[in-house]
């Protein structure tokens, strides 16, 4: 990120590396051979094939997932990836992804410092501005980034490293295998060293190393797979980290904008002369959105928005409320033909509701945007800077759009749309200066982008303790794919032979799957469009919901066959990975020991992006109306563990959103307007509602590759404590957030 | 517009602003102090805590007249130079952060709560602090507490 010139900006600028001198770079990152066509076989072969009539594909997750989506369509871009060495002998590496608090900029610091034998403290990550010629490599999304990275990164550190050793080799007439690279340096015999800093620019020059460029095996690994504390974390505990809200911008205004009352509302008229002559006033201006109010102060562009005189014609739901757009969508998962009935067997079909949730991260969307010239610069914390870069230059018919990535005070998922910044450019075009746009809570909460509500519909029949067939179908409001993601889904699947599906299909087709042995297993995705909302993919996407809906009709099998839910999953997960994590839990969690009275345990399984995922939870619903998760056991498998304390950090917020959405938060649409604003009636767990237990393990590698972690930890705990409420207070909770 | 003077961080400072605006806008507009974080303009979400003469405060609920003649503490005064907080240090020490945007609040509210408890600080001390973690770290807030406990 480059930081704007600035008349208060002091002189340790948080990148750091502003006023290093660029001394060159010694590696880009190679084109990997990847084919860019799957040759699928068998069951995922007749997925793929169009069939007549036919709506759901069985799931092909396990065989092609999201993350190798994002792999196929990054590849070809990689080679654009650069490692700059500077003369203060840090390396440097931009990131075409954005830092949301997930650990994505510290586990490239590790990469990067494993392969080169660097320091990890001179490894530098800054986040990269918008680059178009990176095409589909500029997505932060999917928990993709350590798997779409994990090969070039370490493969382009790798041939540095070798070039570095070569050229140490000349340097000093020796041979070269008896050099290596360590404490950001080359050591040779007798205890000599060059810095990387001195041997960078004959380094660059080496055409053919003298020693392999091959990424170390991890057996070899001194730094990968042991746990590193966040490289920003000294930054952050001295308020020194800065995000888009913290620019300091000279000549500019702050405004905040007057939205609709309801979803979708749209502006008549607006009248501002009993505002025009108050301190402070610095304009307004009629944006796409509704009307911005320009002040000196943040809190004075709140005050005079409040006093802004608007008229407005109603949105297009305010004949709906929540509860109508459950019954549309409980509609949707019930009208379609049942596939399976099963004649001689049990049979169970239950339907559950998930209100809509807000991704509230806690800095408001914001962003700082200077307009002039027939050019536009923009700050913004962006998931899809490109896509930020073509909506403005669209909105504001300026093809010269600069797009600066700032770090996120959390996302969730929300920084996929970009909305403050186009905002912020519409205003600083109207009223020619720098904006610093913001919305406030209330905006972000009634105004900003949900999680869609949603209905299952789970039919499962079953006899002597096994099930023969499973049938889920989700009906939901539709995600909204719209942002660059979907054309990198869309194209690269339908490239790849999977399907001709919409967006939001495919997603959903590659990312969820049923990790048990349930005979004929069917699962579908049916979209509602509902005008006004506005929707987006929220951590975890479809299967924080998925797996609650499915966890609970486990239970209720496994207590009509008389078994407990533990070993029932056990004994049916498909794979070993699964049961391994599961008897884990189970056994470190203390599965099945006596409780009292209105507490009980709950437990879960999870199977995405190539991870695994097992969460044992206690509960005390002794007050239902106040349920509190009191402990919880994650056993986590993530293939090839790079940072365990990133991973662990990942799963406990996984944790928070479960224990948030599954009890108490949630939002509540009125006639056609959003019910809640802040985190007063947006009910964020706090301290006192996490458990004073808990005890996050990381498994061992069980794989050579890096799963996915970001998302993982929302289903699978959400599915335990949905559980846990049921067996504490003898109900089946069909409606969430339980007490909404 | 009234003039008010009061303390930051130890240094004496003078502002020139209205007389309602929250003194969280004070320190991060007009005096570029941004430690101290918007999250609700409330007091729900507690980002913007600070102390006032060493008691907790959320600063976007301080009028600017009320900092009048008092002594602010925020995240930037908290260390003693490079020697961090015995706070700020566990916080590293158990890598609590993910996003970051809420813990210079996080951090002010836990300094507060263990100059009033010390180390005789329980879990259910801990249990009714209300600062809001979008990112979910209270596991790790709660053991980053009773760590510097050990070390105040």
């Amino acid at each position: 990120m480059v930081h704007p010139a600035t008349d208060h900006e002091d002189a340790a600028p948080a990148s750091g590396t502003r006023r290093r001198r660029f001394l060159t770079y010694v590696a880009a990152a190679p084109m990997l051979t990847i084919a860019g066509k799957f040759v699928l076989e068998g069951e995922a072969a007749a997925a793929a094939g169009p069939v007549a009539g036919q709506l759901p594909l069985p799931p092909v997750s396990g065989l092609v997932d999201f993350g190798d989506i994002m792999e196929i369509a990054t590849a070809p871009t990689m080679e654009l990836m650069k490692l700059e060495f500077t003369t203060d002998n840090k390396v440097r590496f931009e990131l075409p992804r954005l830092e949301v608090g997930q650990g994505l900029n510290t586990a490239v610091v590790m990469m990067l410092a494993e392969e080169l034998g660097a320091r990890t403290s001179d490894v530098v990550v800054e986040l990269s501005d918008a680059r178009p010629e990176l095409l589909f490599n500029q997505f932060t999304a999917a928990s993709s980034s350590v798997r779409t990275f994990w090969k070039p990164l370490r493969q382009m550190a790798a041939t540095a490293r070798a070039r570095l050793i070569t050229a140490a080799a000349k340097k000093w007439s020796v041979s070269a295998n008896s050099l290596t690279a360590q404490g950001s340096g080359i050591v040779g015999p007798g205890g000599r060293k060059a810095t990387f800093a001195e041997l960078a620019k004959d380094a660059a020059k080496v055409v053919i190393p003298s020693v392999p460029a091959t990424p170390k095996k991890a057996s070899e690994f001194k730094v990968l797979g042991k746990g590193m504390t966040r490289s920003d974390a000294r930054a952050i505990v001295t308020g020194k980290a800065h995000y888009v809200s913290d620019l300091k911008i000279p000549n500019s205004v702050v405004a905040v904008v007057v939205r609709p009352p309801t979803l979708g509302g749209e502006l008549v008229s607006y009248d501002d002369s009993a505002i025009r002559n108050v301190a402070g006033f610095k304009g307004t201006a009629e944006i796409s959105s509704g009307v911005a109010v320009c002040a000196e102060y943040t809190w004075q562009a709140m005050e005079l928005a409040k006093k802004l005189q608007v008229t407005w014609k109603s949105g297009p739901i305010t004949d709906m409320s929540s509860a109508d757009i459950q019954a549309k969508l409980a509609d949707m998962a019930g009208s379609l033909d049942d596939s399976v009935n099963d004649d001689d067997g049990d049979e169970i079909d239950e339907g559950f509701d998930f209100a809509f949730v807000s991704h509230a991260p806690m800095e408001v969307n914001y962003a700082v945007a200077d307009v002039k010239d027939g050019r536009a610069e923009v700050w913004v914390p962006a998931q899809s800077p490109q896509d930020a870069q073509k909506d403005i230059a669209a909105k504001i018919g300026v093809l010269d759009v600069k797009v600066h990535v700032t770090r996120a005070g959390g996302s969730f998922g929300r920084h996929l749309f970009h909305d403050a910044a186009i905002e912020a450019a519409e205003v600083s075009k109207a009223i020619g200066k720098p904006v610093k746009l913001m919305w406030t809570r209330n905006d972000d909460t009634r105004h900003g982008r949900m999680r869609p509500a949603s209905h299952h519909r789970v039919k499962a029949s079953y006899r002597a303790g096994k099930v023969r067939s499973w049938t889920h179908k989700m009906a939901s409001v539709a995600t909204d794919f719209t942002h660059g993601l979907g054309d990198l889904i869309t194209s690269t699947a339908v490239e790849s032979g999977i399907g001709k599906l919409p967006a939001a299909q495919l997603y959903f087709n590659l990312t969820q799957s049923v990790p048990y042995e349930f005979g004929t297993t069917t699962i579908s995705l049916h979209d509602l469009d509902l005008d006004g909302v506005n929707t987006g993919s929220w951590r975890s996407v479809h299967s924080g919901t998925f797996r609650v809906a499915e966890d609970l009709v486990v239970d209720e099998i496994a207590a009509k066959a008389g078994s407990d839910p533990a070993n029932f999953r056990l004994e049916n997960a498909k794979s070993d990975r699964a049961k391994a994590v599961l008897q884990k839990a189970m056994k470190g969690g203390n599965w099945g020991r006596q409780m009292p009275k209105g507490h009980a345990q709950g437990i879960s399984l999870h199977e995405e992006f190539k991870s695994i995922a097992a969460c044992l939870v206690e509960i005390n619903a002794s007050d239902p109306k106040k349920p509190r998760v009191t402990k919880a056991y994650i056993v986590v498998d993530a293939g090839q563990p790079l940072n365990p304390k990133g991973i662990e950090a990942q799963m406990m917020g996984g944790l928070t959103d479960a224990i948030s959405t599954i009890l108490q938060a949630g939002i509540h649409i009125d006639n056609g307007a959003v019910r809640e604003g802040s985190y007063g009636d947006f009910y964020w767990a706090r301290q006192g509602n996490t458990p004073p237990e808990l005890q996050i393990d990381v498994m061992p590698a069980t794989t050579d590759e890096p799963g996915g972690v970001g998302e993982l930890g929302v289903p699978v705990c959400g599915g335990a404590i949905a559980c846990a409420y049921a067996r504490a207070t003898g109900t089946k909770p069909r409606s969430f957030p339980i007490n909404f | 517009m009234p003039k008010y003077e009061f303390t930051v961080n130890g240094k004496d400072v003078e502002v020139d602003v209205p007389a309602e605006m929250p003194l969280l806008w004070v320190l991060r507009d007009e005096l570029r102090i941004t430690g101290p974080k918007y999250g609700c303009g409330v007091g729900v979400c507690r980002a913007c805590t600070c102390l006032q003469d060493d008691e907790e405060v959320q600063t976007c609920m301080v009028k600017a007249e009320d900092a009048d003649g008092t002594e602010i503490t925020t995240i930037e005064g908290l260390a003693d130079d490079d020697e961090l907080h015995p706070v700020q240090q566990a916080w590293i020490d158990r890598d609590v952060p993910q996003c970051g945007f809420c813990q210079p609040g996080q951090i002010m509210t836990a300094v507060a709560l263990l100059n009033e408890k010390g180390d005789d600080v329980t879990d259910a001390d801990i249990d009714k602090i209300e600062n809001v973690c979008r990112c979910g770290t209270y596991g790790r807030i709660r053991q980053a507490i009773k760590q510097a406990a050990e070390n105040m």
